[in-house]
């Protein structure tokens, strides 16, 4: 049995949303401004949610087993989320900024789950 | 029919031709071409409407990606489900051994069959969860039933790969 989740080969960057700080920068007076910058953007960054919607087709078995391995839960939380989605029709998998956040959400589709990301207003 | 786990492997034994069939049926079930409604599903936003740019871009960059991932998986099975060639005669009483290494190309693919045929025939929740409808007597009652032979497949693979 192959232990490589299958959604792990699907996960490649998509969008560079995110500014990275600048590695070790010399001593100049340019470099604390970008520092301050970067932060600035991160936190308008944050956050975005991972939301799995219902799905009539998708077992609750196949479900719990995704959420166990795209987001290494254990499997009692896995189940709460795979009957969140089943009884209030949406679940908040993860929360946190964009990159990850669409990094989940690729491995998700990658296992046929209806998955999207979601600024919060 | 009768399934089991052996070693490395699960085996599906005493197969009769119909289900023989059913289980040839799965790398052509799952294909989307053609029909809007399941490039719809499989390939479903990753965003809202507000999202524009993202939705773009996941276009371009990650459906190519996801359409080779699955297509990698309905070849695999493609090639387990070999073992079954043959005509009608001499599919009676066959048996299948699927490697448990190819569990998840089977589950995906089985899913992405459930999915196309659920979606090309629009079947409601409800007609989903009657489990007790028999006997098969449209094509559309095939298709249900195609739809909970592979979910019946998919549980016991899931199963399998608990223990």
């Amino acid at each position: 049995m192959s232990t490589e989740p299958l959604g792990a080969e699907v996960a490649v960057p998509l969008i560079p949303g995110i500014v990275h700080p600048k590695s070790a920068a010399p001593s100049t007076v340019g470099a604390p401004t970008i520092e301050k910058e970067t932060r600035a953007e991160e936190a308008l960054d944050l956050p975005w949610h991972v939301v799995v919607h219902n799905d009539p087709v998708n077992l609750m078995s196949y479900v719990t087993m995704v959420f166990q391995r795209v987001f290494g839960y254990p499997r009692d939380k896995a189940e709460k989320h795979m009957l969140e989605v089943h009884h209030k029709g949406r679940s908040i998998l993860w929360s946190g900024m964009r990159e990850p956040a669409e990094l989940y959400v690729q491995q998700l589709h990658g296992y046929l789950l209806l998955a999207t990301i979601e600024k919060v207003s | 029919m009768e399934i089991r786990r052996r070693k490395n492997q699960i085996e599906l034994s005493e197969l009769d031709p119909f289900l023989a069939e059913l289980l040839r049926q799965i790398p052509a079930s799952a294909n989307t071409e053609g029909a809007p409604s399941v490039e719809q599903r499989i390939f479903s936003p990753p965003a809202n409407g507000k999202e524009a740019e993202l939705c773009a871009e996941w276009k371009i960059y990650v459906e190519p990606e996801l359409r080779r991932l699955f297509q990698t998986a309905t070849q695999t099975v493609g090639v387990d489900l070999e073992q079954l060639n043959g005509n009608e005669k001499s599919l009676a009483n066959r048996t299948l051994c699927i490697p448990t290494k190819h569990a998840d190309a089977w589950l995906s693919a089985l899913n992405q069959a459930r999915l196309v045929i659920a979606a090309k025939n629009n079947f409601t929740e409800l007609e989903l969860n009657d489990h007790l409808r028999s006997p098969i007597g449209s094509r559309r009652d095939l298709s249900l039933f195609q739809v909970n032979f592979y979910g019946f497949l998919q549980e016991f693979i899931l199963r399998e790969m608990d223990c």
